[in-house]
């Protein structure tokens, strides 16, 4: 029901007395901007603790090895721990039915030339499992496959901050790069969530690096995603397990902390949701403790104004308004001015957050803003808050006596 | 037009209750003009009130144009006050933040009318009062009597059957009173119905029917010989 006339009248009513709509309009816009500056700081902080762990699957188990720092059957401590190609065959083969992905990789710096541009990158050699366990989205192109396996192929895929460094405006794909004097072709060019250093990265096949630095299987780390059906107790069974194998099979202590090291990120995981959950709660709590606080202010507002407009409602009555034209009159006010000023609200904390954003970081607050969906949920609440707030002064309006209004005191 | 038959209203106050209309009868005709008189707590502004459905009666008859008025609703008094009864107050009550115009418009508003139909009409009975030329001035802008015309001009909009006015020129001054009566008079003349409250002896005059009231009951009814108000203007 679109009645123009209604909105005329209510139009009029608040143009009239701008003071008193943009006092009630000033404590929903400012419950509505506190509200966006804390969800917004709130989200930042979130964002601080999951980009530590975004770039790599939450279900991953990184080994490393290091030299030893206790001396055990027989060997001095002092000694380096090697990981070769059989022990990523021993741990694929042994618990494949737990294992989602796994990859070993070596890693080597090197010196990038394309034409006349140059820089040095992180060279790794892994297996294409590699891609899901670093969660690398392919922007073109392709990654390392199996057939680069088999063949030891020249072939590299290349982070994209890599490709806009060198490459510039050309694309990248099938171009040749030269890495410390070696030619590779470029077959894929790759985007990381995990920042600047996760895009600096090339990739080369494992076989292709063992063959070419050092001719031997030596791997340097091995990185694999243990299985989702796996519970957080069962993967914390199985990186304890596997920290054991992986210890007696190098006879190292069973207490040594560096000869072999396995880090599970389940742990860390654990903790961030943990964290990120308890942080949630706090500001739902607050920022709804704000909201409310806004709605009771403005119902208090709105008793005020009713009560102000007593007689005009008293003389709109003897002139023949109903109570219903009454109630809608004074609700869709209230409605008009707690939407109108929530949205302006928002709108002001949200372009706070996007000036004063940038400069947080130190805080450990970064990129805070509200989704779109919290925009509008805040809206659709704002709307329902007005209705609410509006509601009983609007009865009790519909319900004055024009006799006790008209009075002439 | 109007008959009432042994009307009784009584206000509670305190554990005690205060008994203002002790058995009213009232029989108005068309194109009467009454003037209800009484001292302060004889009751007639609670007759007026009830007459004008602004409150109801605790018992008794009252039928409107063979309409009864009993049990009505809030709406249903609406709708009625809306399309039989035009006020005027003593003290105006125009919307404040609303011009003349607009004020005049507003029962023509609650009648659905259309908004260019109303305002035709309602500049139509502003030209009546004489007033034309301040349609769009707001109430504050506006004299006494120039804000009780108005009020009039409101009253008569939407056309009503019944006019009633509570101390009309209760707020004015003699020379504005008289203006506005003779304006009620002309209205009477043209075969409008009027109930007017009062306790000036010389406005009850300028009517053609006095009933008095005291302690709720009707003491005297008596027609006059109407004292035209043009004279003194």
């Amino acid at each position: 029901m679109f009645d123009l006339d209604l909105w005329r009248e209510i139009f009029q009513s608040i143009n009239k007395n701008r003071t008193r709509s943009l006092l009630s309009g000033f404590t929903v816009a400012f419950a509505i901007l506190l509200f966006t500056i804390l969800f917004g700081i709130a989200n930042g902080l979130q964002n601080t603790f999951k980009e530590e762990f975004v770039d790599t699957a939450a279900n991953s188990i990184f080994i490393m090895s290091g030299k030893t720092s206790k001396a055990n059957e027989g060997y001095q401590a002092g000694r380096q721990i090697q990981f070769k190609n059989e022990d990523y065959k021993y741990i694929k083969e042994e618990y494949g039915d737990k294992i989602e992905f796994i990859s070993s990789r070596v890693y080597k710096n090197v010196n990038a030339a394309y034409k006349t541009e140059k820089n040095s990158y992180s060279l790794i050699a892994v297996y294409p499992d590699y891609q899901f366990v670093e969660k690398n989205e392919i922007k073109e192109g392709r990654y390392i496959n199996q057939n680069d396996l088999d063949n030891k192929s020249k072939v590299i895929v290349i982070g994209r901050l890599v490709e806009k460094d060198l490459f510039i405006q050309e694309s990248a794909i099938g171009k040749y790069l030269n890495l410390d004097g070696i030619q590779y072709k470029v077959v894929g060019v790759f985007s990381d969530e995990g920042g600047d250093n996760e895009e600096s990265i090339i990739y080369i096949p494992i076989t292709t690096a063992q063959h070419i630095y050092g001719n031997n299987d030596y791997i340097d780390q091995i990185n694999l995603t243990y299985s989702p059906d796996l519970n957080y107790d069962q993967a914390l069974g199985f990186s304890n397990l596997l920290t054991r194998k992986l210890k007696s099979r190098f006879s190292v202590a069973n207490d040594d902390q560096r000869g072999i090291r396995v880090f599970n990120m389940a742990e860390a995981t654990k903790t961030v949701d943990q964290m990120t959950g308890g942080l949630t709660v706090i500001i739902l709590v607050i920022g709804f403790g704000t909201l409310i606080a806004g709605i009771v202010g403005i119902s208090n507002i709105m008793i005020f104004i009713v009560k102000e407009r007593t007689k005009e409602i008293g003389i709109r009555k003897a002139l023949g308004a109903t109570p219903k034209s009454i109630i809608s009159i004074i609700l869709i006010e209230s409605i008009l001015i707690t939407a109108i000023a929530g949205y302006v609200g928002l709108l002001i904390g949200v372009g706070v957050l996007e000036l004063v954003g940038p400069s947080l970081e130190v805080y450990f607050i970064k990129n805070p803003g509200v989704s779109n969906s919290l925009v509008i949920g805040a809206t659709l609440t704002l709307i329902l808050a007005g209705a609410l707030a509006g509601y009983l002064p609007a009865k009790k309006a519909s319900q004055i006596k024009p006799i006790v209004a008209l009075r002439n005191d | 037009m109007l008959q009432i038959k042994n009307l009784n209203k009584s206000y509670p106050i305190g554990d005690t209750s205060l008994h203002v209309l002790k058995g009213i009868n009232l029989s108005v005709e068309n194109g009467e003009m009454v003037a209800i008189m009484g001292s302060s707590g004889s009751g007639k502004s609670t007759l007026l009130n009830i007459i004008g459905m602004l409150d109801e009666a605790d018992s008794g008859e009252y039928i409107l144009d063979n309409l009864p008025i009993k049990n009505l609703t809030e709406k249903k008094a609406a709708v009625y006050r809306n399309k039989f009864l035009g006020f005027i107050f003593q003290s105006f009550n125009l919307i404040n933040y609303k011009n003349a115009l607009e004020n005049v418009a507003l029962p023509l508003y609650y009648q659905g009318m259309k908004r260019k139909e109303r305002q035709e009409l309602a500049m139509f009975h502003l030209e009546k009062v004489g007033l034309a030329n301040w349609a769009h001035h707001l109430p504050k802008e506006l004299s006494g009597g120039q804000k009780q015309r108005v009020a009039i001009a409101r009253a008569l909009a939407a056309n009503p059957k019944l006019l009633l006015a509570d101390e009309p020129t209760g707020a004015l001054d003699t020379t504005t009173s008289h203006e506005i009566m003779a304006f009620i008079q002309q209205l009477n003349d043209e075969g409008k119905t009027i109930l007017m409250v009062t306790h000036e002896e010389d406005i009850a005059n300028m009517c053609k029917r006095i009933v008095r009231l005291r302690d709720g009951i009707i003491i005297e009814d008596k027609k006059v010989n109407q004292v035209r108000a043009e004279q003194y203007v």
